[in-house]
């Protein structure tokens, strides 16, 4: 299988692709959305065309708001993020952008807090809860490499779902003024579900093939698995891919920005499945074995 | 097989009956009689206002707690229902995370943009409470002198006075009443009979003392207690005008709160903005099952056409769920339901592939069939349960928005679970199989060899 053949290749790209992502969130920051540090969120619409965002802009900072972002949303109207308003200062930014409000939220900082430590805690618990899970399913398999190494294999394979995401998720905030918010968090998740069963699928393959022919080099077996399991990997993903894109496309506006990093992940995912995992768990088997010679 | 066949006409026969249904349900001009269940939209597609309020709990006892919380609801949604918005949802939150722990309110307004007016109805509901004299001394005030001579005034006595436990949960009724003699208004208090022992034993306790008494914060009267009082009737002489006892007691009269609580997030979607959503969102669903479809026909030939019957039926099932349960759905529950279409297929596809390779092995087509489902089942049961572990991590942590998500996304895991392996072999095993291990309509990609 060429995936095992020039898995020091694959393994390359990832942690290519890592790097950059690491870059980006380094030299960018991730810029978080009022749902984690508090806010208000103004959505406005304008009867006919909308005003130029400079104009929004001016126009805003002129009545004395602070903090303020402008953001086009749909074809006809603007999103209007500042500090926390009162009522009346809610009322005073519509007069001010000169259009009518569609929507309007505001989120106390402790409520912001509190989202962020949940969502924090909520990948944690993920991470912790697959790897108890991948350990248990493969508890039976020992040799030649113990269970717990293909929990860790699966670990770093979703590391990689998570930061190459993230890292988009940066250069978008920095160069489309893209927001995390909740639905940001549950992109990653839901990635993370996805690409474990991905993965899963892979390994129950080279689980089935240790009892069933024990002689065969490991290597040759996991390529045998990813072979066999190669197409069934990329139509699912295909077809997950196919939705998501429908959903960013076609989809409401609020799920937007979700659909797109959905679809990274799914794509990252995917090829941590079939070109990481597998590999790092040759790499894992022969570095034992040179240890035991 | 002709037992096989029969089941799958029925299953198939209800399965467009339960679409009939779901469709015709969304009629509403004029009303059909399954209109009874419509699909419940969340606040972000219905329109409508969301408030939550955070209580102030640290001056009661822990034990109290969940009881004050509960007065609270009550008190509010009593004023919620008092104009006249349909279907209010007013619930007891839990916020804080770890050591932290807050109590919140959530206010769900369906229908209400304007949320000024929600604000002020709400925030006048009063909140009532009854403080003694504390037996410690006062703590130390740091007096400032001023450039001009003057000492500041601004000297704190809120210590002086400690929480009884009386508070606005037991109030049972307020009333204006004249004094005799002067005729001045005052505000007469009724107890409830916890309330009524309560205040008995607070006088009891303090003849001679103040008792005082606080309204959103401030002491607006600060008696003398010269005996005990048993009847459960204290009275406010607060220099009232008429005009403002009166307001007073209609505000007392529809609940007092037995704890402060205050607006930390608002959040109003316009009823425009929401239908837009669900049109993009039906839109999404279409776009996205239509394109899945045609690939499962395009690459899996007959068991396609199989795989997307099932995956109708899945479609039609959660939404007669999601009518029937009822789910609220939001955008977000939308996202959750538009993957899950996608995810449905996944089951259907190791089936295939894994037939696939069995035939491949000179198998019949039939019996590599059976054992696609057979050997299929470990995979599709431990990469479905990575699924499930998230939705529950998501549904249990998450706020509302992220529930709606984890609620349709996990129901979407466990009935595609059912449909894409029940239903998919029941059809396929209905269908007559050529007898050798090769045939176009059951072999899949784009080439016949294999």
């Amino acid at each position: 299988m060429f995936v095992i053949k020039y898995k020091t290749l694959f393994i390359s790209i990832s942690a290519f692709f890592v790097a950059i992502a690491i870059v980006s969130l380094i030299a960018f920051g991730l810029p978080l959305g009022i749902d984690f540090k508090g806010g208000s969120a103004l959505e406005v619409q304008y009867s006919g065309a909308r005003p130029a965002i400079q104009t929004v802009n001016t126009a805003v900072a002129n009545a004395g708001f602070d903090h303020t972002l402008v953001q086009p949303i749909g074809d006809q109207g603007y999103r209007i993020e500042t500090a926390t308003l009162t009522d009346a200062q809610r009322a005073q930014l519509v007069t001010v952008s000169g259009g009518t409000q569609t929507s309007f939220t505001s989120i106390g900082p402790s409520v912001g807090t509190e989202l962020k430590h949940k969502a924090i805690a909520s990948i944690i618990l993920v991470l912790i809860a697959i790897i108890l899970f991948v350990a248990y399913a493969f508890r039976k398999v020992s040799k030649p490499v113990s269970s717990w190494k293909y929990g860790l294999a699966v670990i770093i394979a979703l590391m990689h779902d998570i930061i190459i995401p993230t890292g988009v998720f940066a250069l978008l905030g920095h160069f489309m003024g893209a927001q995390v918010d909740t639905l940001f968090i549950v992109a990653l998740l839901t990635t993370l579900g996805l690409s474990v069963a991905d993965t899963i699928v892979v390994f129950d393959r080279i689980r089935e093939h240790l009892k069933t022919k024990a002689n065969m080099p490991f290597a040759q077996l996991v390529g045998e698995s990813l072979s066999e399991t190669f197409v069934r990997s990329i139509n699912t993903s295909l077809v997950v891919l196919v939705v998501v894109l429908s959903l960013a496309i076609f989809g409401p506006a609020t799920t937007q920005l979700f659909a797109i990093v959905l679809a990274v992940g799914m794509f990252f995912g995917t090829y941590s499945s079939i070109f990481l995992a597998s590999p790092l768990l040759v790499v894992m088997e022969q570095s034992q074995k040179k240890k035991n010679k | 097989m002709l037992k096989k066949r029969i089941t799958a006409i029925v299953v198939l026969l209800v399965g467009i009956a339960l679409g009939w249904m779901v469709f015709r349900s969304q009629e509403a001009n004029p009303p059909h009689f399954l209109a009874r269940y419509p699909f419940r939209l969340g606040l972000d597609l219905s329109g409508g206002s969301h408030l939550i309020y955070e209580a102030d709990v640290s001056q009661i006892p822990a034990s109290q707690i969940d009881n004050s919380m509960a007065s609270v609801r009550d008190v509010i949604e009593r004023r919620v229902n008092a104009f006249g918005v349909s279907e209010p949802v007013v619930q007891v939150q839990n916020g804080g995370f770890g050591a932290v722990n807050t109590h919140q309110l959530s206010i769900e307004l369906p229908g209400v943009t304007d949320i000024t007016k929600a604000e002020e109805q709400i925030g006048q509901t009063p909140f009532l409470e009854f403080k003694v004299q504390s037996d410690k001394p006062m703590a130390p005030q740091n007096i400032v002198i001023g450039p001009d001579g003057k000492a500041s005034t601004n000297i704190d006595v809120s210590n002086q006075f400690v929480s009884t436990g009386l508070n606005g949960k037991y109030l049972k009724q307020a009333q204006l009443v004249f004094a005799q003699g002067t005729n001045e208004p005052t505000v007469s208090l009724q107890f409830d009979s916890e309330g009524t022992k309560l205040f008995a034993q607070i006088t009891k306790d303090n003849i001679g003392k103040v008792v005082a008494i606080y309204l959103d914060g401030q002491v607006i009267s600060a008696p003398v207690v010269r005996d005990a009082i048993t009847n459960g009737t204290a009275v406010i002489s607060g220099s009232f005008t008429p005009e403002q006892a009166r307001e007073l007691v209609s505000s007392l009269n529809s609940g007092a709160l037995p704890v402060p609580i205050h607006l930390i997030s608002t959040e109003t979607v316009g009823a425009t903005l929401g239908s837009q959503a669900v049109h993009a969102g039906e839109m999404a669903a279409i776009i996205g099952f239509i394109i899945v479809g045609l690939f499962l026909l395009a690459w899996y030939r007959l068991p396609g056409l199989v795989a997307v019957i099932a995956l109708a039926l899945y479609v039609v099932i959660t939404l007669a769920l999601y009518k029937l349960i009822p789910v609220t759905l939001s955008a977000a529950g939308i996202a959750g339901f538009i993957i899950s279409i996608g995810m449905a297929v996944d089951a259907n596809i190791l089936i295939f592939e894994r037939a696939r390779e069995e035939r491949i092995r000179g198998r019949a087509i039939g019996e590599a069939l059976s054992a696609g489902f057979q050997r299929a089942w470990t995979s599709i049961r431990d990469a479905n349960i990575s699924s499930i572990i998230i939705a529950l991590i998501l549904y249990f942590f998450g706020s509302s928005l992220i529930k709606g998500f984890a609620l349709t996304f996990g129901l979407g895991v466990l009935i595609s679970l059912l449909s894409a392996i029940t239903i998919t072999r029941l059809f396929l095993q209905a269908l007559p199989t050529p007898k050798g291990n090769k045939s176009f309509i059951f072999s899949s990609g784009f080439t016949t060899k294999k």
